[in-house]
């Protein structure tokens, strides 16, 4: 077994003294049950190589983008639409009479006039462009970093569209530099989506349908939200909406009509979970779709939430039917990939909910870390009384919400809910650390240098990260795999999801191609010299 | 697919749909890539920086190392200087690199840092260069950027104290590929021709797996190789949007003629580039490189049918898509319409004569356009086949037909890294594309009776 605390001091030597102070807070060594304070949710030291992007891509990229039938409008010079532009695999299927506009890219490609006199005209006329052209059921405006700095009233121009189209037209001040990753885009994106979307259109009473659930934090990335979807539908649930992936603008703003909200991705809408619970009286629990005991688990939940005899038999059901489905690919992978070692770097909750399911082929996850957790991702929700707020956290907007008196329903009785806390995640996670093993480490905000040398030190077989990290840890002769996009392929989550991400790993892993990476003339000794008589023979 | 694209065009001054350019700043990156031991950083948000990351590991399929000053909103109101110096402290000390090459974003065109003055005022260990460029975003395109970070080799490394001729060619490749970076020094070798190559790519961005991480792989032009430029004979210059700034730097510092020329694509391009060389040189046609162009000739009299009297749209970088166009019009198709996002009359002025001298009159040519436009052209009178980079595959999809994948970026398939589509091998590698593209459609397609063995 390694030195952890040994390799630990190794990577931190080799820092100039002001990022090594910094950096030893965001690494963890687990060496006994106890979870110990990590710093995470802060600014990344300029000159390192960060895998983090900005604000703008966690609200337009990752949140807003996948909303399928509106014009997403990004204002700002071309590049940040651009980018943003088919590379998150986020799925969508508009429903019959919709439009889908996930593969277009819309951009109002700023020049430097309007840096110098202002863009809001360049806005509001291609906001008028995209109505005309399009005819959306709704707009989005995303803000890029010059559009703060001149002073573009975003939200004016939007107000004014609005009343002129009658669509809605939500704006969103994103700018790049607002917070310290991602996460700071998240909470801009989703404040909106709670202050203007979510609860303005109620399902009538007799349309309603039974056992709905809305899925919060998930992306349908490479299709991840069907897979979930046909097992949920299965049972017997209704899902009304997921945020944000194959989702219409419609979907959301019924959002509050359901009876549960489910919690994929903690860190990138917890906070939304709870202040829909807060307005409408709609509890959340932390669900994990991946690997098939975290699905099982999650399906048994949100049976026992519910307590209706036949939804929980329906559940024992569709898991025996799907376990017995998958059981002999999964064994089959197993065997390929058992004893072997895992490193995941990713997001704010997938370094977490693949755990369970490498573990479910043989690989012990032995490093994992996030690019935009906040501390609570790590070390679970009790900690957020103490979380201190940095400047760069209190600059991003919070919002409260009271309860709505007209809107605002118990799903079940109080009591009931209290005893249910005790047994479910209900508005609850006890983060990524509680599920980590003796002698791991964690490490927030992994950096290019820090990577390649837990890769060199720790050599696993599987490193689950992004495209900026895959092809300098393949340079290692290590399998890396992409965990944002699945290396184009998917549905990873579920059980068929499973059976997946189990084959793709299996390959990774054990690819012909990883044998050749040594020329044999480097590996064998070259025979110089002559059979004699060899020649006759021939 | 784009089931919302109209075949009606409505006139549209704001809302761009389907961009045909990126920013500067990822040319910027990609070029400096392209000096040995250098690590570009972006001065802006740390965003910028990932994004263009990402696209261009993409695009390679490889690693690509930079740095960021990530800015925050305090940066913003006080500036970037403190990000900046921080910054390159820290990467010296950390990924030590001998060059880091800065180029601006956005953010710090518009807040109006000056990178001299910060740059001035920061420790640079010894030995260890900084060089930047300014890459305002909301100018021009990616091109401009490659433009800007190649001219800045130049204006901050050329020793300008010429001393004596080096006997060489500075030869500045354009926004190609690295194995087109490959193919031209391939080409002028075989023409006994010692040359410099900047910036150049090569074995940076399609590195070897040997089980061993090189954050500085083996290939790009040295810092030593850069200051000595100024005693090279002449330059020759590819791609007048992505070269020629550099060319007229070094004319203008060092008195090193410039010559702006196409990048060879097509057999008239690279005809031209072989003219040019020997009339600097005074040597003879490289008797190798005569071969392979009557191969090229060969191949293009004993298959023309395959494509002859076929209309093509063209988009992309107006580098690429120049000597595409010449070079689909030797082969007897019909460019009917070509499309850069990249701002610039000169493109227009380009194809246009191209166009008029093969007395084509019915084509559309547009700069500063996007892949909107272009698709509702092709909805009002279609083409048989696209040629452009990954994002055509939108259109090709919903047009069913033919996608010849040239151009940045190359998100979906591979060998655009590995093989060259520039010199006369590299026009045999197009035509093959094209080729095959039209076959494969009509094998799939006809009917049983018209299936052929031999095509």
């Amino acid at each position: 077994m390694k030195d952890m605390n040994k390799l630990v001091d190794k990577i931190l030597d080799a820092y100039p003294a002001k990022v090594m102070k910094n950096r030893k807070e965001h690494i963890v060594h687990k060496e006994s049950d106890e979870i110990s304070v990590i710093n995470a949710n802060t600014r990344t030291i300029p000159g390192i190589i960060t895998n983090r992007g900005c604000a703008y891509a966690g609200c337009k990229g990752v949140v807003i983008g996948p909303i399928i039938d509106m014009v997403h409008i990004v204002h700002g010079p071309v590049g940040c639409s651009y980018y943003a532009w088919g590379t998150r695999r986020n799925k969508g299927r508009a429903k019959e009479g919709s439009k889908n506009f996930l593969n277009y890219c819309f951009t109002t490609d700023m020049q430097e006039s309007d840096i110098v006199f202002g863009g809001d005209k360049k806005l509001a006329q291609a906001i008028k462009e995209a109505v005309e052209t399009f005819n959306p059921r709704a707009i989005s405006v995303s803000a890029t970093c010059p559009v703060g700095l001149i002073g573009d009233d975003i939200h004016m121009v939007a107000k004014q569209a609005e009343k002129e189209y009658g669509i809605p037209v939500l704006a969103f001040s994103c700018e790049g530099y607002k917070g310290v990753s991602q996460s700071a885009g998240h909470h801009i994106a989703n404040n909106k989506l709670m202050k203007d979307v979510i609860g303005t259109i109620d399902i009538p009473e007799e349309d309603k349908k039974p056992f709905s659930l809305n899925i919060l934090g998930e992306y349908n990335i490479g299709g991840d939200e069907w897979e979930i979807s046909r097992v949920l539908n299965k049972i017997g649930y209704n899902v009304l909406t997921t945020m944000t992936g194959n989702a219409e603008y419609e979907d959301i703003a019924k959002a509050h009509n359901a009876d549960l909200n489910l919690v994929q991705c903690h860190r990138s809408i917890n906070y939304i979970a709870d202040m829909i619970e807060i307005k409408y009286g709609m509890p959340w629990m932390k669900v994990n779709f991946i690997g098939m005991e975290n699905m099982s688990n999650t399906l048994r939940n949100i049976a026992t939430y519910f307590g209706d005899a036949d939804l929980i038999s329906r559940t024992e059901q569709v898991i025996g039917q799907e376990m017995s489905e998958i059981k002999d690919d999964m064994a089959y992978y197993k065997n390929m990939c058992d004893g072997k070692t895992a490193m995941l770097f990713v997001g704010g909750s997938r370094a977490h909910h693949y755990q369970g399911l490498l573990g479910e082929i043989g690989m012990d996850t032995i490093l994992a870390g996030y690019e935009f957790g906040h501390r609570d991702d790590y070390e679970g929700r009790d900690v957020i009384p103490y979380i201190k707020l940095d400047a760069d956290t209190r600059n991003i907007e919070e919002i409260t919400v009271e309860k709505d008196e007209k809107k605002y329903r118990l799903r079940i009785p109080a009591e009931r809910l209290e005893e249910l806390k005790k047994v479910l995640p209900l508005n609850n996670y006890a983060g990524l650390m509680a599920d980590m093993k003796e002698n791991s480490v964690v490490i927030d905000d992994l950096n290019h240098y820090e990577t390649e040398a837990v890769i060199k030190a720790l050599k696993p077989s599987f490193f689950g990260s992004g495209v900026k990290d895959k092809y300098m840890v393949q340079k290692m002769g290590i399998y890396s795999k992409q965990m944002h996009s699945y290396d184009y392929s998917g549905p990873y989550a579920g059980y068929k999801g499973a059976v997946n991400f189990a084959r793709d790993t299996a390959a990774g892993i054990h690819t012909p191609a990883w044998s050749y990476t040594i020329p044999p003339w480097k590996k064998e000794p070259m025979l110089v010299g002559k059979v004699e008589g060899a020649e006759e023979a021939c | 697919m784009l089931n919302e694209t109209t075949k009606e065009i409505k006139d549209r001054s704001a809302l761009v749909v389907n961009p045909a350019k990126t920013c500067q700043p990822i040319g910027a990156m990609y070029a400096a890539l392209g000096i040995h031991k250098c690590l570009p950083h972006s001065h802006g948000s740390q965003g910028c920086c990932s994004f263009h990351r990402m696209h261009l590991a993409r695009h390679y399929r490889d690693p690509i190392a930079a740095s960021t000053s990530s800015f925050t909103e305090g940066a913003c109101v006080f500036g970037g200087k403190s990000n900046l110096k921080t910054g390159l402290e820290n990467v010296f000390a950390i990924y030590k690199p001998d060059v880091v090459a800065v180029n601006t974003t956005c953010l710090s065109e518009t807040i109006g840092d000056d990178l001299n003055d910060i740059i001035l005022s920061t420790k640079i260990p010894e030995g260890k260069t900084v060089i930047y460029a300014n890459t305002p975003s909301y100018q021009g395109s990616h091109v401009t950027g490659f433009s800007n970070m190649t001219k800045a080799m130049v204006t901050h490394l050329v020793n300008k104290n010429k001393l004596i001729g080096n006997g060489r060619l500075a030869v500045i490749p354009g926004y190609v590929e690295p194995s087109d970076m490959a193919e031209i020094k391939r080409m002028f070798a075989m023409m006994n021709v010692p040359i410099t190559m900047f910036p150049d790519t090569s074995g940076v961005v399609n590195s070897p797996n040997t089980g061993k991480y090189e954050m500085y792989p083996e290939g790009g032009v040295t810092v030593e190789e850069l200051s000595d430029l100024g005693n090279c004979e002449s330059t020759i210059a590819l791609g007048s949007f992505s070269s020629e700034a550099a060319a007229f730097e070094l004319e203008k510092i060092a008195d090193v003629e410039a010559n702006v020329l196409n990048v060879p694509i097509g057999i008239k391009a690279t005809d031209d580039m072989m003219m040019k060389v020997m009339e600097i040189t005074g040597l003879e046609m490289s008797k190798e490189l005569e071969f392979e162009r009557g191969q090229l000739v060969d191949l293009m009299t004993d298959i023309h049918f395959h494509y002859h009297g076929k209309k093509v749209a063209i988009f992309g970088d107006p580098d690429i898509i120049i000597p595409m166009t010449e070079f689909v019009i030797s082969l007897g198709m019909i460019p009917k319409y070509i499309l850069t996002g990249t701002p610039g009359n000169a493109f227009e002025k380009a194809i246009g004569k191209i166009l008029a001298d093969a007395g084509i009159e019915d084509s559309k040519f547009k700069a500063g356009g996007d892949l909107m436009e272009l698709h509702q052209w092709m909805k009002n009178d279609p083409v048989d086949m696209l040629i452009g980079n990954t994002y055509g595959k939108y259109i090709s999809r919903a047009e069913d037909i033919p996608l010849i994948r040239l151009g940045f970026p190359i998100l979906d398939r591979v060998g655009h890294s590995l093989f060259p589509v520039v010199g006369y091998k590299g026009a045999m590698r197009l035509i093959e594309k094209i080729s095959t593209a039209f076959l494969d459609k009509y094998d799939r397609e006809c009917d049983d009776d018209d299936f052929e063995l031999v095509m």
